[in-house]
């Protein structure tokens, strides 16, 4: 059988939060999500888009950490701060450049998306990708992906002169090779994109 | 005598909504769950099969069910945290009396029963038989929901019982059954994917039946191209080929001018039209009028986006319609469905693969719950209560004599309307909230409070249940055995998990407890759930929606089974009308010919914007469940008002801001949410809260002359920029109607 992978495709997100819900279900977090749900802009739309770890092949948030608290598995999943070794320094939480990890203050410690190790170690799906109505998020393989879907898979970033790959990978439009994000230089304005106009219903209403 | 017995702060202190974020037992000790149980989501019409955790005899988590085929897993936030009623600190655990200045008291059940048995009686003797009267709803399963039928017309014996679904399925099924002769979908979910034009009508899809979504995405994915109406850009919307922003109210010149489109462009089966239905003409007639320019006066709205949504529905050679309460809650809604079914019929694309429509069916047996005779006007099987026939069968199945069965009586509306004006004295209610869900909501107050007996029964004391004289605690879904049928027709299996704790009864055998002391017992032996599915298959058949052929372990094996089932040897029938066979006598299809009219309230100089009301995706109905839910509520903890900038800018609100929302009727004041996604002649205010913050403290107590469902997505307000509300419902949590 075809190895089973993760897929954000966000596009397709509606925002309902049952992957945050799920997510808080877990035995191992007890009442607290490991990912997030970004909202994009509300007042400009509607548009939202889930964010798991990304599980980079190379994590960055594993070598910023003076304490070597974040390790891989040997089938690449970045898991939680080891909670002997976390100093709670946020290295990582600053260092991530998906914005991943979080430090809860109640423990102490640094916790993220494990790719839900407990589950998917033993075969079944995360709980996020399971639940989602949309499948936004999907668990599922390459090629049931690439039957399925229109778009382009991609697994590789480029944040500024940083290339991350990772072993999450998204669906994006077919003309995208790789997803650039490039950085804001401290200090200058930033320059804020457009509203999208179609996302204007007033902008619809008076389209002759 | 049903004012509140005690301040409404004391009766929310004891009684909640408070909101539960742990469950039974706390997180540390739920470990390996004793048993697993396969059954299906109380919220909503979808009825998403879910897996629920029991340890210890409480129910503490869930986990997927991927095997359901409806939902394969998958669920929307209201599913994943459900389980967590269980833990609810508001259960009601024994009866409850009311007490003058003080709230409640607990009594035992033979004290609570006796007077209220007695109480029927008594009104009954002075007022006549249908003195009293009976609410219930469509979140009951099929079972209880033939149990309140029966138990009105052979115990109570009053004309007088209605339900909530009212404010739900009515219009959509009264515009299926006068076309099609079923009210039912006529087709299942599998076809959706199948389609290559969609036109979604009045549904917000992503907030109201999520697990729909990834259907359209099939879809989608494999070429299809979806229309969309609706007043706001929903989730679904923002991805969708064409987003028309109807204005509420304008959805008949949409569908009108776009038969017009496809008449002038040949886009019409006539060879269909006319070997399988009636009425085109009359149709075709009626539409003449309406060229796109016509239609786009009355939706507001370019007339490019009709003729474009004309050229993707016109010519595809598959096509599913799907509409929800959008297009549903207006004093016309029969007539918005009448014209959108007008769009599937001229096409001839229905009854088979990947072709036909489906309604949106809201809560959670939608369906079910209307077939089995808890509406006004109909018996068991989707029988008519005024068809001689009708009433023979079923008599003869009760054992009781034709006459005795009570003939139509009032719907929803008009009984609280009796109930305000003295007709009606006493009332027994179960599974409705009619103190959040019904508009107008003082002059409900006002008619509750003049009842002179007044009996709930319910798992939590919700808003309307504080005015009660008696309250019975019930059962969740999770407490008893049944089935509902889900939005797609499919009959589905509910099985028990838990007992209800303390001295909570199943809700079944509250009603036989009532009946017996009626002097009906006999007529109410049931041990169990199943035998009344007995009785309702037996009573189901050779009427429309025939479960006759449908057992439990039939709907175990087959994962759900379709009705009409008539035979025990029948499959079920997934997809209506195949090979242009249609539900009334004369095997065809009746179009019926729509003309626009304006709604009950229209916008003037005094109330210039239209206020239109919905859902949110963590909150199910009035709330009385998700209310409790802890991560339901954080999720979306209090109303708000969706309003576009160019009107915040010409009334001076901005972003942060306290809005006043003002009808003629009553007015809330909530947060302002501004943003670009709704017209900026409407703003929307989801109705799931309480008190000072319930959307229908505006809406109008208007209704479609047909169906009697009301216009809850119209009515005329002025907003205005308010102060942050103060004062002690302001400071109730927002779970219970305050502000955060």
């Amino acid at each position: 059988m075809a190895e089973l992978a993760f897929f954000i495709d966000p596009s397709r997100c509606i925002g309902c939060r049952a992957c945050v819900q799920a997510c808080e279900e877990c035995d191992t977090h007890r009442g607290r999500s490991m990912i997030h749900l970004e909202v994009i802009d509300r007042g400009d739309s509607v548009q939202t888009t889930p964010q798991v770890c990304m599980h980079c092949q190379d994590p960055i948030c594993a070598r910023v950490c003076p304490a070597d608290a974040i390790k891989q598995t040997p089938d690449g999943v970045t898991q939680s701060s080891l909670k002997p070794r976390c100093i709670g320094c946020s290295n990582c939480v600053l260092a991530c450049p998906f914005g991943v990890p979080r430090y809860e203050v109640a423990i102490d410690q640094m916790m993220k998306c494990d790719y839900c190790y407990d589950r998917t170690s033993v075969g079944k799906r995360p709980m996020c990708a399971t639940v989602c109505p949309s499948q936004a998020l999907a668990f599922t393989t390459r090629e049931e992906i690439e039957r399925t879907r229109r778009g382009r898979i991609i697994d590789r970033w480029v944040f500024g002169d940083e290339v991350v790959e990772t072993k999450v990978m998204v669906v994006v439009p077919e003309d995208a090779l790789e997803v650039r994000v490039d950085l804001v230089q401290l200090g200058k304005p930033v320059e804020r994109a457009a509203p999208h106009q179609t996302y204007d219903v007033a902008a619809l209403l008076e389209e002759s | 005598m049903a004012r509140l017995p005690a301040p409404v702060e004391e009766l929310v202190a004891r009684f909640g909504p408070h909101a539960q974020r742990v469950p039974a037992g706390g997180w540390s000790t739920r470990g390996e769950p004793d048993r697993v149980v396969k059954t299906h989501c109380c919220f909503c019409g979808q009825q998403c099969g879910i897996q629920l955790k029991v340890k210890d005899e409480k129910v503490v988590g869930f986990e997927p069910w991927e095997d359901f085929p409806f939902n394969r897993g998958k669920l929307c936030p209201k599913g994943v945290k459900r389980y967590l009623q269980d833990a609810s600190p508001d259960r009601l655990l024994a009866p409850l009396e009311r007490v003058e200045g003080q709230g409640f008291r607990e009594i035992g059940w033979e004290a609570a029963l006796d007077r209220t048995a007695s109480e029927i009686r008594r009104i009954q003797a002075a007022h006549g038989p249908d003195a009293f009267a009976i609410l219930t709803g469509a979140s009951l399963t099929n079972e209880k929901a033939y149990l309140m039928g029966k138990f009105a017309r052979v115990a109570v014996r009053t004309a007088n019982i209605d339900y909530n679904g009212r404010l739900c399925m009515v219009s959509a099924g009264a515009a299926s059954k006068k076309v099609f002769g079923v009210d039912r979908s006529a087709n299942p979910w599998s076809d959706i994917p199948r389609a290559e034009a969609i036109l979604v009508a009045g549904a917000n899809i992503a907030e109201c039946a999520p697990i729909t979504t990834d259907y359209l995405w099939r879809a989608r994915e494999s070429g299809a191209r979806i229309i969309v109406l609706d007043p706001r850009l929903t989730p679904i919307a923002r991805t969708v080929d064409l987003f028309i922003p109807v204005r509420p109210g304008g959805d008949i010149g949409v569908f009108n001018a776009m038969l017009h489109v496809m008449i002038e462009r040949g886009w019409i089966d006539r060879r269909f039209l006319a070997e399988h239905t009636t009425g085109w003409e009359a149709v075709e007639e009626a539409v003449r009028r309406y060229t796109p320019e016509v239609g786009a006066r009355i939706a507001g709205v370019p007339a490019s986006l009709i003729v474009k949504a004309a050229e993707i529905w016109g010519p595809a050679r598959t096509s599913f319609l799907l509409h929800a309460r959008g297009i549903e809650h207006h004093s016309k809604g029969v007539e918005n469905c009448l014209a959108a079914l007008n769009l599937v019929l001229a096409t001839g694309r229905i009854g088979r693969e990947g072709c036909g429509y489906a309604m949106i069916t809201g809560q959670g047996n939608g369906q079910g719950a209307r077939e089995q005779g808890g509406k006004c006007d109909q018996l068991p099987g989707s029988r008519d209560l005024e068809n001689p026939e009708h009433r023979k069968v079923i008599a003869g199945v009760w054992g009781v004599p034709e006459e005795s069965i009570p003939h139509k009586g009032l719907s929803a509306v008009p009984l609280i309307e009796a109930i305000h004006d003295g007709r009606i004295k006493g009332l027994l209610l179960i599974c409705f909230n009619p103190l959040v869900s019904l508009p107008d909501q003082r002059f409900v107050r006002e008619a509750l409070e003049r009842l002179e007996h007044f009996a709930v029964i319910d798992f939590f004391l919700s808003e309307t249940a504080r005015h009660a004289d008696v309250v019975f605690p019930g059962s969740l879904m999770e407490e008893d055995e049944g089935t509902t049928t889900s939005v797609e027709g499919r009959v589905i299996h509910h099985r028990q998990a838990v007992k209800p704790p303390g001295d909570a009864r199943q809700d079944w055998r509250i009603l036989c407890d009532l009946a017996a002391r009626l002097g009906v017992g006999g007529k109410f032996p049931y041990r169990s759930t199943r035998e009344i599915f007995e009785e309702l298959r037996a009573a189901s058949r050779g009427g429309i929606s025939d479960y006759s052929g449908i057992t439990w372990e039939k709907i175990d094996a087959q994962q759900g089974v379709f009705w009409p089932c008539p035979s025990e040897d029948h499959p079920g029938t997934p997809r209506l009308y195949e090979g242009g066979r249609f539900g009334h006598p004369d095997g065809r299809a009746h179009l019926q010919s729509v003309e626009w009219r304006p709604a009950a309230e229209e916008t003037d100089e005094e109330y210039p914007i239209v206020l239109t009301t919905g859902r949110v995706v963590a909150h199910y109905l009035s709330g009385t469940q998700t209310r409790r839910i802890g991560g339901l509520v954080d999720q979306t903890p209090q109303p708000f008002c969706e309003i576009h900038p160019r009107l915040a800018e010409k009334l001076g609100i901005r972003a942060g801001d306290f809005v006043r929302v003002e009808s003629r009727r009553g007015a809330l004041v909530v947060p302002a949410m501004i943003t670009t996604t709704i017209r900026p002649d409407t703003v929307f205010v989801p109705y799931h809260w309480p008190l000072e913050r319930a959307a229908n403290r505006c809406t109008i107590r208007a209704i479609d002359p047909v169906s009697h469902i009301p216009e809850f997505k119209i009515c005329a307000v002025r907003v205005a920029r308010a102060e942050r509300p103060t004062g002690p419902m302001a400071e109730l949590a927002p779970e219970a109607g305050g502000v955060r």
